[in-house]
């Protein structure tokens, strides 16, 4: 089913328990059969904005609509045109596949034969066909995720949440379901609203990208735009000699400033505009400097990142109320 | 059929097969309650040597205890998995589907009844081929399984509803010792009226688990005692009013959707 209103978020907020805000008044607009990369460390807050666009949580502050629909006043509707594979695949470790889809179409009120019928297509979709009679316990990681996706397909909904559908797959099974985003996308016209922790997985699958730190959205735009916002590349070298790096990083900072980094031996530098790699390696050879590995590097979505927080997304994650505490329930006023 | 039926029945098939599939499900509620019913037998047979025990059997007399204890299983088995529903999230993705909260719980005590059921054949069974004879006949029988159905619909609620409200399947195996001090302090041994220490027989007196009991034992020996059968159905339906009315406001405030 084709989207024709896709997402928009004004001021979306949710507090917790304690006065913590999980999700600070954030703007979104997400544009049908677009995929939209939202993308964050752990505790930003992604999570909690899916389950208010879900209609899971109630927002404390601001509105959302989702297919058209007020995710605040008319749930239902907003149910009905969405799917959604939340984080963690919460399946069923004692039913099998096929009985997940089973119960699936039974409750969005399938006929028994439409139940049949739909359970095998999206077995077959999803590549599960030669597995769906085994328990969910004994499934791969990247199994239950394409149950979990498959689950999510059920009733044709428009819009797709994902939220971090790959976090902890080994790259195959992660290049798979890229695929199968994609493929919904091109094929069905389906609105992807994907969360994610991994900048490639944002670069390679959205047409858009929201990054989101501390509840808020810092940047928003197409991956190369916001890389072009950074523009300029940045060097990385790490000294042949550890005491010299203090040595390394006297002379790249003459072309430019430096970095924080992951590894403690390297040395990074964002380039200022109209110098080259090769200023740099002459810079360092007059100094009588040796460095193992020197590399030029192109704007990543992590600079982005770093610029606009002044962290990197690696090791960014910070304990955050992501969800309520459990004594907590997800409340809201149910219009059914 | 209806779509609200359909959920319902997609429900009770959920939760038949995860207790199926749960050896552990399966071989505690039924070998546990019998194994104390063959020990407290063996141990405790000269009681009916009593003045005005009511039986000659207490293998008959202690039969009505694993129908309670089962019904006790049942609360657990239904509370720790809805509570595991509920920290995997599984909730979640039904609270996505357009199925309503009554079909939801309705579908999970189905299923919790019907396990019961099968329990309540199985400690039955196990006692006739124990030589106990039921005195209320077939119709008695029916009347049991009646019986053992609206208990085990009863605790199951009141499993799902601490579910619901702690979200922990541990919290809610906590509370196994307290129903299970329940069962200890009734009439489960000795009827109520040769309970010789009288704070005892008090709390036996205002435990209904003491019905309960007394409303089952008196159709395997007494025959139809009307008496025990209203005070035990009337306990029974009380528990299962208010511990479905509170798993279902429960389950309203956990699945508040907008």
């Amino acid at each position: 089913m084709r989207d024709e209103h896709g997402i928009q978020a004004e001021g979306l907020a949710r507090d917790f328990k304690g006065g913590i805000r999980a999700v600070d008044g954030i703007d979104l607009a997400v544009a049908p059969g677009e995929i939209y990369g939202f993308l964050g460390p752990n505790g930003a807050g992604k999570s909690t904005t899916v389950h208010m666009l879900t209609t899971l949580l109630p927002p404390t502050a601001g509105t959302a609509r989702v297919a058209g629909f007020d995710v605040a006043r008319e749930g239902a509707q907003v149910r009905a045109a969405i799917g959604a594979a939340l984080q963690e695949a919460a399946l069923d470790p004692l039913l099998s596949g096929r009985e997940h889809l089973r119960l699936q179409t039974a409750l969005h009120g399938m006929p028994k034969a439409q139940r049949r019928r739909r359970s095998e297509e999206l077995l077959e979709r999803v590549g599960l066909t030669q597995a769906a009679d085994r328990k969910v316990k004994t499934y791969s990681g990247g199994m239950k995720r394409r149950l979990d996706l498959a689950l999510a397909l059920v009733h044709e909904p428009s819009i797709l949440f994902l939220d971090e559908p790959t976090t902890g797959l080994d790259p195959q099974s992660r290049a798979a379901l890229w695929d199968e985003v994609g493929r919904l996308r091109r094929d069905d016209g389906v609105t992807i609203f994907l969360t994610t922790q991994y900048l490639e997985e944002a670069d390679a699958l959205a047409d858009r990208v929201g990054i989101i730190d501390h509840g808020r959205i810092v940047a928003e735009g197409t991956p190369g735009e916001l890389k072009e916002e950074i523009g300029r590349a940045s060097v990385h070298a790490v000294p042949s000699l550890v005491d010299q790096r203090e040595r390394v990083a006297d002379v790249l900072e003459r072309f430019g400033e430096l970095l924080p980094v992951v590894r403690e031996e390297e040395v990074a530098v964002r380039l200022t505009d109209g110098v080259s790699l090769a200023d740099v390696v002459r810079g360092l050879d007059a100094d009588g400097v040796s460095v193992d590995e020197i590399e030029l590097r192109a704007p990543t979505l992590d600079d982005v990142f770093l610029a606009k927080t002044g962290r990197s997304l690696e090791g960014a994650e910070e304990p955050s109320p992501e969800e309520p505490e459990p004594e907590e329930p997800i409340r809201a006023v149910v219009q059914r | 059929m209806s779509a609200a039926a359909t959920q319902v029945g997609a429900v009770a098939q959920r939760s038949v097969r995860r207790t199926v599939r749960q050896p552990a499900a399966i071989v505690f509620p039924l070998v546990f309650p019998i194994l104390l019913l063959l020990v407290n037998t063996g141990g405790l047979n000269a009681s009916t040597e009593l003045p005005g025990f009511p039986t000659d059997s207490f293998l008959a007399f202690a039969l009505a205890v694993p129908f309670i204890q089962g019904a006790l299983f049942a609360t657990m088995n239904a509370g720790t998995d809805l509570a595991r529903d509920i920290q995997t999230g599984f909730l979640n993705r039904l609270s996505l589907t357009p199925v309503r909260g009554s079909a939801l719980l309705v579908g999970t005590l189905t299923g919790i009844v019907v396990m019961g059921v099968a329990q309540a054949i199985f400690y039955l069974v196990v006692g006739i081929v124990f030589g106990v004879e039921f005195a209320a006949g077939p119709a008695g029988v029916v009347v049991l399984l009646v019986f053992s159905a609206i208990v085990c619909l009863g605790f199951g609620a009141l499993g799902s509803f601490l579910a619901l409200r702690t979200g922990s399947g541990e919290a809610v195996q906590s509370f196994f010792p307290v129903f299970f001090v329940f069962l200890f302090i009734s009439s489960m041994n000795t009827p109520r009226d040769l309970i010789a220490v009288d704070w005892f027989r008090f709390l036996a007196s205002i435990n209904p688990v003491s019905y309960l009991l007394e409303c089952v034992r008196s159709l395997i020996i007494d025959g139809w005692d009307w008496k025990a059968l209203g005070l035990g159905f009337g306990v029974a339906i009380v528990i299962c009013v208010v511990s479905i009315a509170l798993a279902a406001w429960a389950l309203t405030k956990r699945m508040e959707r907008t």
